[in-house]
């Protein structure tokens, strides 16, 4: 227990600091050249949120126009522009960087007891980068209209009227944002850990971001590699997929998938990360199996690598291949399984309080079980048959996707919220935003499930009437989580200037990073800390931690 | 037993043998799904229940798994796993394996059409007939990019690239109207490459085949006549059935309404029409006729560069017929404008 902790909260009613991170400087210049980790933490996050606006602006025009089997609000070929612009903004500009571009580089220095990454210039670097990718990404999609789906599969990508190749060009320059963020926290997470946190006592947070990074570092160059041939086929005529020019559009499904399904572990273990701390602060308890839910996390990133055929079990792949694919693929699910029922064990014999971000996690234990077991569903190749392409996969990766990462960015952004600006977020409002986006986004999904099963195909304009009472439910659910999202929007931005002075430790969490003042300084500590428990024990809560606890 | 799960789960009706395999899978997977995340959310939600915090300085006891946990934690997911996984592999070896004695019939997938022939027989668009209780391999491919054939009654889908052929297989159970639907992305019209397939009874299949293939005679006879366009009537009408055939009216309307994808025909001939580029022409035959085999030439205005490029794909005769049957389309004769439609 480091002494500053203790005379904090002593102080009695909470105190906003004098100065912190937030007073460094208030001029646009000082933001934009900022090097400290927790400033480039808050420059993601605006993007991240601008991002996520315009992908859920795109989804639910999207599910407008799939209110009715003909043709509703928009025509077929800006209905295909949508959707490609919903996957791209929604998985390259958010799900990719949200939490370790935000809370990785706002908590992982702190809770390693650093002052700073290991390379602060290449932290702003890879946010600017990342800014330059999506700049040109969205320009691309607005003035070139490309149709093609994320997925860009060829040769539709590579004979499109559209034009991709600003498009292409973009996301491979987001790819490098993506490399050096991952390589700048693995030298971190190597070279400056604080005396006394040794590997196993790192958070839990750390080991996710840890597999993360592993992941960017190696797999992004296969999409970089993969987006520039489809750019240089459409524009340069070069052969590489198309068979009419003697390419192999196999060849491309193989290399996009190389990356494109690691990228999922890319977003999801970081949201696992995310749940890991915050269920002990909440459960106050230490986490259950500690080494199981770490070690997972290298395991998921590791046969996440060997998992990608499974996309490509209707493409005429041998029987032989697609059983090896479906077989590791399942291994994935061992894995999330440990997780969970270590997760679940955790609440065994704590102390819960029930607060939103409790509420975000119940959400996300559900949808991962349930998005994660469809998916060893989907790896059974048999069934995957019928489902292939159609709308349960869409609900199945939604689950996952929004079902699991949005609820952990939540969780994460309500959770460290008085941390990253001092102040309390009003819990009530929170709690009615959580209960609608929960409810909502099982209803917006549920139903698409049950489309796939009924055999609705995915990407489709128009669909038959037999579809239609299904879809209208999906696109109410949507309307319910749109809500949801605009009640949070509003009451986080008041409660960034008028919430309650939250104080060093509003949640009483053993956490590292709670031992700093919120906000934190510009050094985080004003000299190198010695940590002497784990970052997730609570078998002696220290008597004025606890009587801070939030809402009292 | 089957008949309420397949309702609850809203899949289409069984109409094939390894649709009903596929099936009894699907239900044990779903079902343990269902129970195991609602066993974790109950859990979660009774431990909540039972520790949920009493007094704000409270604390908790250390507790680490046991061995035990740690292995069932493993073994229980792998062991379900390992059984979907065996019983999935076995079904999709069959599915890969299509008897020797099935009856082939090549799938082109082209945009946004299916069109089906059959070895020494008839080829048709859009409509594929089989016998029930037969085995049927589909020997698939495609003219331009991806598409993928879906039978959601068999339970079937297989994707359809161009460069290569790939293969399926079904068996028919119960004789009827299928929907066959496109499941890989492939542009504007994604959404509208439907097909049939229409299950006959072996006898009843028999009986077509052979009809067909008698057509199939008569018609080469004509081509040896040299005399087709009287058989086939006026030239117009001739046009007509070649539309049908290459599937032109799906984009193209005939019935005077605006249509999203391409221009209609109705009133078209001889009118000025507005370019993509600015420039107003006459459509005339040698308009229609460029249209044809050099469509993204001349894009009318308001129109997407998407039509496919028909040179060496409609002869000479058969362009001459289509615009033939264009022009007379006219609006002032409703009665034959309308009667184009099939």
């Amino acid at each position: 227990m480091s002494a500053s902790v203790t005379s904090a909260t002593a102080a009695g009613a909470a105190v906003f600091p004098e100065k912190s991170y937030l007073d460094d400087g208030t001029t646009v210049r000082s933001w934009l050249l900022t090097h400290d980790h927790k400033r480039i933490a808050i420059l993601y996050l605006v993007s991240v949120l601008i991002a996520l606006f315009l992908g859920g602006i795109f989804a639910m025009v999207i599910r407008l126009e799939l209110l009715t089997p003909g043709p509703t609000i928009i025509e077929a070929l800006t209905y295909n522009r949508m959707f490609t612009l919903h996957g791209l903004v929604m998985i390259f500009m958010f799900m990719i960087p949200a939490i370790p571009g935000v809370f990785g580089n706002f908590f992982l220095p702190i809770m390693l007891g650093a002052k700073d990454v290991a390379f602060p210039k290449w932290n702003l670097t890879s946010w600017y980068v990342y800014l330059a990718g999506s700049s040109l990404m969205l320009w691309g999609l607005i003035t070139g209209g490309a149709d093609t789906g994320w997925t860009f599969y060829a040769p539709y990508s590579t004979t499109t009227s559209t034009n991709i190749a600003p498009v292409l060009i973009g996301v491979f320059v987001i790819g490098f944002s993506s490399i050096l963020t991952g390589l700048n926290f693995i030298v971190t997470i190597h070279t400056l850990r604080a005396p006394g946190v040794t590997w196993f006592k790192m958070p839990l947070f750390v080991w996710a971001i840890y597999a993360t990074s592993i992941i960017q570092v190696l797999a992004t160059p296969v999409i970089g590699l993969t987006a520039l041939l489809v750019a240089a086929e459409h524009t340069f005529g070069f052969g590489f997929f198309d068979p009419a020019r003697g390419g192999d559009p196999i060849l491309f499904q193989h290399l996009f998938w190389f990356y494109s399904h690691p990228a999922v572990y890319i977003m999801v273990l970081p949201a696992m990360g995310v749940i890991s701390e915050a269920i002990c602060a909440y459960a106050r308890k230490n986490i259950f199996g500690y080494k199981m839910i770490a070690m997972s996390s290298l395991g998921i990133a590791f046969v996440g690598f060997f998992a990608w055929g499974h996309h490509l079990f209707t493409s005429g792949q041998s029987a032989f291949d697609a059983g090896a694919f479906g077989a590791i693929s399942m291994l994935v699910g061992v894995f999330t399984a440990i997780k969970v029922f270590n997760w679940v064990g955790t609440l065994y014999k704590g102390s819960i309080a029930f607060t939103a971000p409790f509420a975000y996690i119940c959400g996300f234990l559900f949808f991962l079980v349930f998005g994660g077991m469809t998916g060893v569903a989907l790896a059974t190749v048999s069934l995957d048959v019928h489902w292939q392409d159609t709308y349960f996969v869409v609900a199945h990766f939604h689950f996952i996707m929004v079902g699991a990462v949005i609820m952990a960015f939540l969780t994460a952004l309500h959770y460290w919220f008085p941390k990253m600006f001092g102040r309390k977020y009003p819990e009530n409002w929170a709690l009615l935003a959580a209960g609608l986006i929960v409810l909502g986004f099982n209803a917006t999904f549920i139903p698409q499930f049950l489309l796939g099963n009924a055999g609705m195909p995915r990407r489709y304009y128009e669909y038959p009437e037999r579809f239609t009472a299904l879809n209208v439910a999906s696109t109410a659910g949507a309307s319910l989580l749109a809500f949801g999202f605009v009640i949070i929007a509003i009451y986080l931005a008041i409660a960034l200037r008028y919430g309650e002075v939250a104080g060093r430790n509003p949640w009483g969490s053993r956490g590292y990073e709670w031992d700093v003042p919120s906000p934190p300084p510009t050094e985080n500590f004003d000299k190198v800390p010695v940590f002497t428990r784990g970052p997730h024990e609570y078998s002696d809560i220290p008597e004025e931690l606890a009587k801070v606890g939030h809402g009292s | 037993m089957n008949e309420l799960l397949r309702r609850m789960l809203f899949l289409p009706e069984q109409a094939s043998t390894f649709a009903q395999d596929v099936d009894h899978l699907h239900y044990f997977v779903i079902i343990v799904t269902m129970v195991s995340s609602a066993a974790v959310g109950l859990v979660a939600l009774g431990f909540f229940w039972k520790y949920r915090r009493r007094s704000e300085d409270q604390t908790t006891p250390f507790v680490a798994p046991t061995a035990i946990f740690e292995v069932l934690a493993v073994s229980v997911p792998l062991a379900f796993f390992l059984a979907w996984f065996a019983i999935g592999f076995r079904d999709f070896v069959k599915l890969s394996s299509p008897p020797p004695d099935a009856m082939d019939v090549y799938v082109m997938g082209k945009q946004w059409m299916w069109k089906f022939a059959y070895p020494d027989g008839p080829s048709s668009v859009g409509v594929l007939h089989v016998p029930a209780n037969r085995p049927v391999r589909l020997l698939i491919t495609s003219r331009d990019v991806i598409h993928s054939v879906f039978i959601p009654a068999f339970r079937v889908k297989m994707d359809a690239q161009p460069g290569r052929y790939t293969e399926t297989w079904f068996t028919a159970t119960k004789p009827g109207r299928y929907q066959i639907l496109c499941t890989e992305y492939c542009g504007a019209q994604h959404s509208k490459m439907w097909g049939e397939v229409v299950v006959m009874a072996p006898e009843a299949f028999d009986e077509w085949i052979k009809e067909q293939q008698r057509g199939l005679v008569a018609r080469a006879d004509v081509l040896a006549d040299e005399s087709q366009v009287s058989i086939q009537g006026s030239l117009a009408q001739w046009g007509k059935q070649v539309a049908v055939a290459q599937g032109c009216l799906r984009c193209h309307n005939v019935s005077g309404t605006e249509s999203a994808t391409g221009p209609s025909w109705v009133d078209l001939y001889q009118q000025p029409t507005r370019l993509a580029d600015g420039r107003e022409i006459i459509a005339d035959e040698a308009y229609l006729t460029e249209s044809m085999m050099e469509p993204n030439v001349k894009i009318v205005a308001g129109y997407q560069p998407l039509m496919p490029n028909y040179q060496g794909k409609i002869s000479g005769p058969e362009a001459a017929a289509l615009v033939e049957y264009i022009k007379s389309l006219r609006s002032d004769r409703t009665q034959q404008a309308t009667g184009g439609e099939e």
